[in-house]
C-alpha cells in the first residue's frame, strides 16, 4: 500500500526523524492558511498524488509569499499531472502539501528495502541525492553503499556512521544523519513498510539533517496489525476495480486489452495472460481468484471484470489444488445468471474434483465454451473476441 | 530414492482444526501420506480424521516420531509456527500458509540459521514424491511416478506443468513448489542441487516468474553445476512493471525482474525455456530425446 508524502512525513516525525514543518491542504484557502500558519519566508506548494517526478511535471512550486501560494495552489489543485510514473492519461492533484521552505547545502538519498537475496532489510545511500537510485545504480553504481541489517539487533549505530562517512556527509552533522538513519530503520520495521527511501536526504544552512521527499510503501501482508496504517489509504489513487476486488480479497490489476480472465493462483493467471498474448489477443486484467475462493467470491470476481467496458469475452482457467473446481463451476453459473452474462465464455477446469465441476456447467444450460486446456482456451477466446 | 519426501516421511499438521487443513488432511491420507499426527494448541487430546491432535509440535514429535510438518496456521502465526518446528527439530517444515508478513518471515529465517530444518515455502503448494507421499494442497491424481523432478515458484503452474508430463507419460520424481514469496526457505539451487544428486532424477523442470531474480541466479549455478538437463518456463512476459501480480514477490520494480531477463540468462546458461506454459511438457520430451533420455523416463 502506498501513501501520501505529508502522510509518510508525519509518520517519519511520530519518532523523531527529521522533516521540514508542513501542512496538508484540500482548498486554496487551506493552502494559504496553512503558509500563513508556517509563517516561514518561502513557502513550498507540492501536490500530493502516489507518483514520483511531481517537480517536473509542474506540480512542485516555490512560493515567497501568501499572493504566491494562493496562485500556485489554485494552479495545482484539479491539475492533471502525468509523469513517468502516472502513465499517460495521468492523475488529478486532490491534495497539497504546504512546506517550510529550508536552505539547502546537499542533498543525498537514504534508503530502506528488503534485499531478496539476502532475506534482510537492506539501508542504501549515495551522495547522488534527487536522482532515482536506478539511475545512479546505472550511471555510477560504485556511489551507493549498502548495509545489510541483522533484525536480531537492527540497524547499528556504526552501520549507520559507515554510511553517513561514506557518502560524505559532512563531520559536523554525522550524529544526526546517523540519528536520522536509526529513526528511519525504527519507522521500517515498526511499521511494516517495504520501502522507506528519502529522496533527497538534506543538509541544511543551519546544521539540520532532513528528510525532503518521504515515499513510504506498506507491506499489504501486515495491514492487519497496522490499523493506522490502513486508515492513510487514498481510494482516490487507485483503480476503482481494483478497489472493489481488494474488498473480496481477489487479486485484481486492470490491464489494456478485451479478454477479461478469472484464473485460481498467481502464476496461473500471468500465464493466462502470456499466452492470449501469444495467440494474437489482449488480456483485459490479471484476476487471481486465490485458493480460499467462495461462489460469492467468483460471482463478484465476474461482476468486477465485467465493469470493464472493454471486455467483450472472459476466459476461466482453473487448475484446482486447494481451489475446488465444483465452487468455481457453481460460481461461474450463478454469477452468468445474477448478469445475464452474454459475452462469449470460455471455461477451463482441471483439478480438484474436476467432475464435479464440469458436470455442474454441463448441465447448466448456459452457453459455456469448455476448453481442454490453456492453449485450447486462450485460443478460443481469441477467436471468440474478434 | 527422490527429494525431500517419500514413504517413509511421518508428517504432522499443524493448524490441523482448520477447515482447508481438514480437507487436505483428508487428501493427503487418501492418498497414502503418513500423518501421524495434528497440532492444534487448546486441542489436544482430541482426534480428527483418526489422527491424534496435540497441543505442541514437541508433544506431537515425541509421541508420534514426525520427522516433517506441513503447516496451515493463519498468517498471523504462521512465522511461529515455523518457528516451533524448528524448535522440534523438524527434517522439513512445509508451509502453504500465504500472506504472511515478509518482516516475519525476514525473522524465521535469520532463527533458522544454523539449525536442523529445511523450510519449503510458505506461500507454496508442498511437495509430492508421487505415489509415495504427498504434503500440500497438490491433486494428488495428476502425478505419476517416474524420473523427472520439478520444481516452481507457483502452485498452478506447477500442476500444469506436472498435468502435462503425466499425460504425455512422463512421471515425476519429486515435484517441489518453494513458493511465491520474497523471502522464502528452500531456493531453487537448493532443489537443483537436491535433483543432481538424486539417481532417481533424469531431468528436470525448473519454473518461474518475474520478480527478483532467483532464476538468473539458479541459471548460473546450473551453467557450473548441473550434470543433468534442465528446462523452463518464467511466466509474466506480459505483466506490466510496478506491479504485484498476486504473489507477494511477483513484481518487477526499477527494471529488475523481467520475464525477458530470466529468459535471456537461462538460454545463455543452456536451458531451454519454453514458449509458452502450454508447451512445458513437450519442450522437456524435446530435451530429453535430445539427450537420450526418453526411454528411460517415459512411464507408460
Amino acid at each position: 500500500m502506498n501513501i501520501h508524502e505529508y502522510q509518510g512525513k508525519d509518520i517519519l516525525r511520530e519518532f523523531g526523524v527529521s522533516v521540514p514543518n508542513g501542512h496538508v491542504a484540500y482548498t486554496v484557502d487551506e493552502a494559504v492558511e496553512a503558509a500563513e500558519k508556517l509563517g516561514s519566508g518561502v513557502t513550498v506548494v507540492k501536490a500530493q498524488i502516489h507518483a514520483g517526478g511531481r517537480g517536473k511535471a509542474g506540480g512542485v512550486k516555490i512560493a515567497k509569499n501568501a499572493d504566491e501560494v494562493r496562485t500556485y495552489a489554485d494552479e495545482i489543485l484539479g491539475k492533471t499531472l502525468v509523469t513517468h510514473q502516472t502513465g499517460p492519461e495521468g492523475k488529478e492533484v486532490k491534495r497539497l502539501l504546504i512546506e517550510e521552505g529550508c536552505d539547502i547545502k546537499s542533498e543525498y538519498y537514504v534508503g530502506l528495502v528488503l534485499d531478496r537475496a539476502t532475506s534482510r532489510v537492506t539501508m542504501m545511500a549515495s551522495e547522488e541525492g534527487g536522482t532515482e537510485i536506478e539511475e545512479v545504480a546505472a550511471a555510477t553504481p560504485e556511489k551507493i553503499f549498502k548495509e545489510v541489517i541483522d533484525p536480531v539487533v537492527g540497524l547499528t549505530p556504526f552501520q549507520a556512521r559507515r554510511l553517513a562517512f561514506n557518502i560524505n556527509i559532512p563531520k559536523e552533522q554525522i550524529s544526526k544523519a546517523v540519528k536520522f538513519m536509526m529513526g528511519l530503520y525504527k519507522v521500517f520495521v515498526e511499521k511494516d513498510c517495504s520501502i522507506a527511501e528519502i529522496n533527497p536526504l538534506v543538509t541544511t544552512g543551519d546544521g539540520d539533517v532532513m528528510a525532503l521527499d518521504a515515499k513510504l510503501n506498506f507491506d499489504d501482508n501486515a495491514l492487519y496489525r497496522q490499523k493506522d496504517v490502513q486508515e492513510l489509504r487514498d481510494l482516490d489513487e487507485e483503480d476503482p476495480k481494483e478497489v472493489e476486488a481488494s474488498k473480496y480479497d481477489l487479486s485484481y490489476i486492470a490491464l489494456d486489452g478485451n479478454i477479461g480472465c478469472m484464473v485460481n493462483g498467481a502464476g496461473l493467471a500471468m500465464a493466462t495472460m502470456d499466452t492470449i498474448k501469444h495467440y494474437g489477443g489482449d488480456p483485459a486484467n490479471f484476476l487471481d481468484v486465490g485458493g480460499g475462493a467462495t461462489t460469492e467470491k467468483v460471482t463478484e470476481a465476474f461482476k468486477i471484470i465485467l465493469s470493464d467496458e472493454h471486455v467483450k469475452g472472459i476466459f476461466v482457467n482453473i487448475f484446482g489444488g486447494i481451489m475446488k473446481c465444483d465452487v468455481i463451476a457453481e460460481g461461474v453459473v450463478e454469477a452468468t445468471k445474477q448478469i445475464g452474462l452474454t459475452l462469449p465464455l470460455v471455461v477451463r477446469l482441471e483439478g480438484t474434483n474436476v467432475e464435479q465441476g464440469k458436470k455442474i456447467l454441463d448441465e447448466s444450460g448456459l452457453n459455456i465454451t469448455s476448453a481442454d486446456s490453456m492453449a485450447d482456451g486462450a485460443q478460443k477466446i481469441v477467436e471468440l473476441v474478434k | 530414492m527422490s527429494v525431500y519426501v517419500n514413504k517413509d516421511t511421518k508428517v504432522i499438521v499443524q493448524g490441523i482444526t482448520g477447515s482447508t487443513a481438514l480437507f487436505h488432511t483428508k487428501q493427503m491420507l487418501d492418498y497414502g501420506t503418513k500423518i501421524v499426527g495434528g497440532v492444534t494448541p487448546g486441542k489436544g487430546g482430541t482426534e480428527v480424521e483418526g489422527v491424534p491432535v496435540f497441543d505442541t509440535v514437541s508433544e506431537a514429535v515425541e509421541k508420534t516420531g514426525a520427522n516433517a510438518s506441513v503447516i496451515y496456521v493463519p498468517a498471523p502465526f504462521a512465522a511461529d509456527a515455523i518457528m516451533e518446528a524448528t524448535d522440534a527439530e523438524m527434517d522439513l517444515a512445509i508451509c502453504i500458509t500465504e500472506h504472511i508478513p515478509v518482516l516475519d518471515m525476514v525473522k524465521v529465517k535469520r532463527y533458522m540459521e544454523g539449525k536442523k530444518t529445511r523450510l519449503v515455502g510458505p506461500n507454496c503448494p508442498g511437495v509430492i514424491t508421487p505415489e509415495e507421499c504427498k504434503i500440500g494442497i497438490m491433486p494428488g491424481y495428476i502425478h505419476k511416478k517416474g524420473h523427472v523432478g520439478v520444481v516452481s515458484r507457483s502452485g498452478t503452474l506447477t500442476y500444469e506443468a506436472v498435468h502435462q508430463l503425466s499425460e504425455a507419460g512422463i512421471g515425476q520424481s519429486t515435484a517441489v513448489g518453494i513458493g511465491g514469496d520474497p523471502v522464502n526457505g528452500t531456493d531453487f539451487i537448493d532443489v537443483l542441487q537436491a535433483f543432481n544428486d538424486d539417481d532417481d532424477t533424469e531431468a528436470v523442470i525448473m519454473i518461474g516468474e518475474i520478480g527478483g531474480t532467483a532464476e538468473e541466479e539458479a541459471a548460473e549455478w546450473v551453467k557450473k553445476n548441473m550434470t543433468k538437463p534442465v528446462v523452463g518456463f518464467i511466466g509474466g512476459r506480459t505483466a506490466p512493471p510496478g506491479k504485484r501480480m498476486g504473489h507477494a514477490g511477483a513484481i518487477i520494480s526499477g527494471g529488475k525482474g523481467t520475464a525477458d531477463e530470466k529468459i535471456r540468462v537461462m538460454n545463455e546458461c543452456g536451458i531451454k525455456v519454453a514458449e509458452t506454459p502450454s508447451v512445458m511438457g513437450e519442450t522437456l520430451i524435446e530435451v530429453l530425446s535430445d539427450n537420450g533420455l526418453y526411454d528411460k523416463c517415459k512411464t507408460h
